[in-house]
């Protein structure tokens, strides 16, 4: 199905708001060479608010809230274009253990932050709620 | 001026995945096929800019605003938790890989 429009304003607003919010962490704390911790903090802070965010009494009310803060907010802010990125050019630079270290830990950080946050909030999450 | 570009393309390609992911992500199935569509799309065409040595105002609008707000970490991850272990590391391998490659690939374009 598609969305309302409304709802694809509220996703637009707040996807604006979220990659602003990943820019000005890069602008702030820019990687140095190596690892990309910037993109790996920005991403396992992002899955852990997503999976926190039904405990939210504000997008538990409103559909076009829990839009614009899920599929909004928090997917405008985590990135996995930068993520693929940032391991391609890790491998062709033949930083195969940092590259490895770095997809493979970003996986395994925000995995575990969705399960900390899924079992903090106990709560099953709409799959069309997800940001 | 930046802020504003970023801002601008976050917010077309959030929307463009909202709607995508909307239409075309269902949870019993074991990849959520709108977001891997727009995270394989989005990894391609930063790729594609990466390769082709784009910078400035066009990287901050296409790359950090528009790849950005296309593409998700939070959603991907959610998805892959809650369809458990085994599901859920079938779609992380499909989306992993395949931004790999597709970033890789773009990459490869942008060169040309």
């Amino acid at each position: 199905m598609t969305p309302r429009p409304r709802l694809v304003a509220c996703a637009a607003a707040g996807g604006a708001v979220g990659a602003v919010l990943r820019w000005s962490a890069g602008e702030l704390a820019p990687a140095a060479d190596g690892f990309p911790w910037t993109t790996f903090a920005i991403n396992v802070t992002g899955s852990l608010l997503l999976a926190l965010l039904p405990a939210l009494a504000l997008a538990r009310g409103s559909r076009a809230w829990a839009v614009a803060l899920g599929p909004g907010v928090l997917g405008g802010f985590t990135t996995l274009s930068a993520y693929a990125e940032e391991g391609r050019a890790l491998l062709a630079g033949g930083s195969t253990g940092t590259a490895l270290a770095y997809l493979l830990g970003t996986l395994a950080a925000c995995w575990v932050a969705v399960l900390l946050g899924a079992a903090a909030t106990r709560r099953q999450v709409p799959e069309e709620d997800l940001g | 001026m930046t802020p504003l570009l970023v801002a601008l393309g976050g917010g077309v390609g959030a929307a463009l995945r909202f709607v995508v992911a909307t239409r075309l992500d269902a949870p019993g199935r074991t990849v959520a096929a709108g977001t891997l569509l727009v995270n394989l799309v989005g990894s391609f065409v930063l790729g594609l800019l990466a390769g082709a040595a784009v910078r400035g105002d066009v990287l901050a609008l296409l790359g950090v605003g528009f790849c950005g707000g296309l593409t998700t970490y939070s959603s991907f991850a959610v998805q892959a938790a809650e369809r458990g272990p085994r599901r859920g590391a079938t779609y992380a391998a499909a989306t992993v890989l395949g931004a790999l490659a597709a970033a890789s690939l773009g990459w490869w374009v942008g060169q040309a």
